[in-house]
């Protein structure tokens, strides 16, 4: 029962980190139109800055706001040098193009940073245990992960729901001309709306660092899962990111949790063994495969 | 003729002697005389690993024109090719591993002979292609760009947890497959298998988009709606296209396992799609004979690169970006002629 309550809290954790990443990602494919493969990059920028900026100065504040602003001002300059001419453009050359900034960006940070994976301790406020229940012990730092991701979604719906600029991404969502034709500045309004994503990303970044391996390609391997997260959540909106990053966070956390048990259970020892951990690799894409099936827009779509 | 008018107005030059479809004749059977003679250089300038090097990008260019064909001509986005070119180089290596090691697969010896062997291979790539076209093709957009990654990412993580062939480091072949009458171990004999396979293929592909089929499938590709209507039944057309293009991208597969003597999981890994949809995209999206010169051009950036600086993506990067910025034909989309509408 334990292990049960200690999972779900782990799939929660994931969620609140996915959601982090997919909120933005989903709204600048939904507004900007734009499929920005360079999104798990502005993560690993938020990630190493913080870092680097942790190791230098002793103090988790400054690393935080270390990884916020190289995320937020790296996704601004890759928004003006780059994405800014994609916008109208085929799918095709924008995968392509955030592709190779990808590429860039991984041998950036690796010439800047080095190719030795930084190592991040938990901040001593955010260190130990906290018991939840009677003899159910949990990390506050995860715990901390989660009350920020929920945080942030507290935070972007009232931002989205009760403010101008909010009022601006939901016009902006459902038709972009008509809100240029309004008068609206809207390139204005994608810099404000690619920035928060890369924002996020480096909250995100900052949050995980302590809890995952700081290193060059940290944000491919998210990237990837986070894309599925607003592809099941339904592309565009924020509501289906965070559906689809709870549900994609319970199912890996689970997965790994329970899946070799009950393979276990069917096949013998040592086959169970060697396919559960593909099968639970790839058990979210499965997730995805099936969602999509059945409701090709996502769930909430 | 004037070269700057040719490029400015595709198909009208030298009152229709030079064409748009001459010059594609053109530039393929020339670019092919010149891969032709490849060893003959190789021998004459005793530079032996020009033939690997070469081979390399033929094979590169097989996975390449077969990608295209699915991008370019039916607008098909699919971040998921490389699991073809895995699961055909893996095929080829397991049945070998099983015929020369680790005895009977399912009460088959295995063998080593390629014209068993690769038929079986190619067929697996057509059911897989067949079985992920025929789900992935209930979506479209952006949709249909990540639910192919998906699947791509499943075929990684199950080779990845194949640990009787080896897991993460894959799968060593311990002989090339056996072609009666060609000796594959010899360079330049796999080098002309390699050429030939890949000229017949960008032969059937060029025919075949330029057949009823072809015009029916750039016809939904340029408008569903009205093909529709027209009475077309888009599925099996677009089916079709995405089964076809996986045999060609599963035979580079093959290819490759005889080439590396190995098969690892990274074939089929997204990064790999990722480096074959930026060749068709760098030699001309929908040419056809573009995306094999783009093969060419990137293997050659990322080899000269490479022995520059152990930075070189971060110049690679950049170089992908500046392609797209630049315009949407590619180095030679716009010498090739643009694609029909």
């Amino acid at each position: 029962m334990a292990l049960l309550f200690e999972q779900l809290l782990n799939g929660l954790q994931f969620g609140a980190m996915l959601f982090m990443l997919a909120s933005g990602l989903t709204l600048i494919f939904g507004i900007m139109g734009v499929i920005n493969l360079t999104h798990g990059s502005f993560y690993m920028v938020g990630a190493y800055c913080g870092a680097f900026a942790l190791a230098h100065t002793n103090s988790f504040a400054a690393g935080a706001v270390a990884g916020l602003a190289g995320a937020a001002l790296y996704g601004l300059l890759v928004e003006f040098t780059v994405i800014r001419r994609l916008y109208k453009r085929d799918h095709l050359y924008q995968v392509l193009a955030t592709f190779g900034l990808i590429l860039f960006t991984n041998e950036a940070v690796s010439m800047i940073f080095g190719r030795q994976p930084p190592m991040v301790e938990i901040p001593a406020f955010l260190q130990g245990t906290v018991a939840l229940a009677p003899g159910f012990q949990y990390p506050l730092m995860r715990l901390a992960f989660i009350v920020v991701g929920a945080l942030v979604a507290l935070g972007l719906w009232f931002l989205i729901n009760r403010t101008r600029v909010g009022m601006l991404v939901r016009a902006g969502a459902d038709d972009r001309e008509m809100v240029d034709a309004l008068g609206i500045d809207i390139q204005k309004l994608y810099s404000v709306v690619f920035g928060l994503g890369a924002l996020l990303c480096g909250l995100a970044g900052v949050m995980a660092a302590p809890l995952l391996a700081v290193e060059i390609g940290m944000g491919e391997r998210v990237l990837i899962t986070t894309f599925v997260v607003i592809v099941i959540g339904g592309v565009g909106s924020v509501r289906g990111a965070m559906a689809g990053a709870l549900l994609v966070g319970m199912v890996d956390s689970l997965g790994r949790a329970y899946f070799p048990q009950l393979l276990g259970a069917v096949l013998s020892p040592e086959v169970a063994d060697m396919l559960a951990a593909g099968l639970v690799s790839a058990s979210v894409y499965v997730l995805m495969a099936l969602v999509l099936i059945f409701r090709p827009k996502g769930l909430l779509g | 003729m004037n070269r700057m008018s040719g490029i400015a107005v595709p198909g009208r030059g030298a009152a229709g002697l030079f064409t748009q479809w001459n010059r594609r004749a053109v530039f393929g059977w020339v670019g092919l005389l010149l891969l032709a003679l490849v060893p003959v250089a190789s021998h004459a300038t005793d530079t032996p690993y020009l033939i690997n090097a070469m081979a390399r990008f033929v094979i590169y260019g097989l996975a390449a024109v077969s990608l295209d064909l699915v991008l370019g001509y039916g607008a098909l986005i699919s971040f998921g090719h490389a699991m073809f070119f895995g699961l055909g180089g893996y095929v080829v290596a397991i049945i070998t591993f099983h015929a020369v090691e680790a005895g009977p697969l399912f009460g088959w010896a295995g063998s080593t002979q390629a014209l068993v062997v690769w038929p079986i291979a190619l067929a697996c790539c057509a059911l897989l292609g067949w079985g992920v076209g025929y789900l992935a093709l209930r979506t479209s957009g952006v949709q249909f760009i990540m639910i192919t990654l998906a699947f791509g990412q499943m075929v990684y993580f199950i080779l990845v947890s194949l640990q009787v062939y080896g897991g993460d480091d894959g799968l060593m072949m311990s002989q090339r497959s056996q072609l009666p009458g060609i000796d594959l171990a010899d360079p330049v004999s796999f080098y002309y298998v390699s050429l030939a396979v890949l000229a017949l293929w960008t032969l059937f592909c060029v025919k075949l988009v330029n057949s009823r089929y072809g015009m029916v499938l750039q016809a939904l590709r340029q408008s569903e709606r009205r093909a529709v209507n027209l009475g077309v039944a888009p599925m099996s057309y677009r089916l079709s296209a995405f089964v076809i293009s996986a045999v060609g991208t599963g035979m580079a597969g093959i290819l490759w396992a005889n080439y590396a003597e190995l098969v690892t999981p990274d074939m089929a890994a997204w990064t790999k799609s990722g480096e074959l949809m930026a060749i068709v995209i760098l030699g001309g999206v929908g040419t056809l004979l573009g995306p094999i010169a783009g093969a060419a051009v990137f293997l050659g950036l990322e080899q000269a690169l490479s022995a520059w600086t152990e930075h070189w993506m971060f110049i690679m990067g950049p170089i992908l970006v500046l392609v797209v910025l630049a315009g949407k034909h590619g180095l030679f989309g716009y010498w090739l002629g643009k694609r029909h509408g």
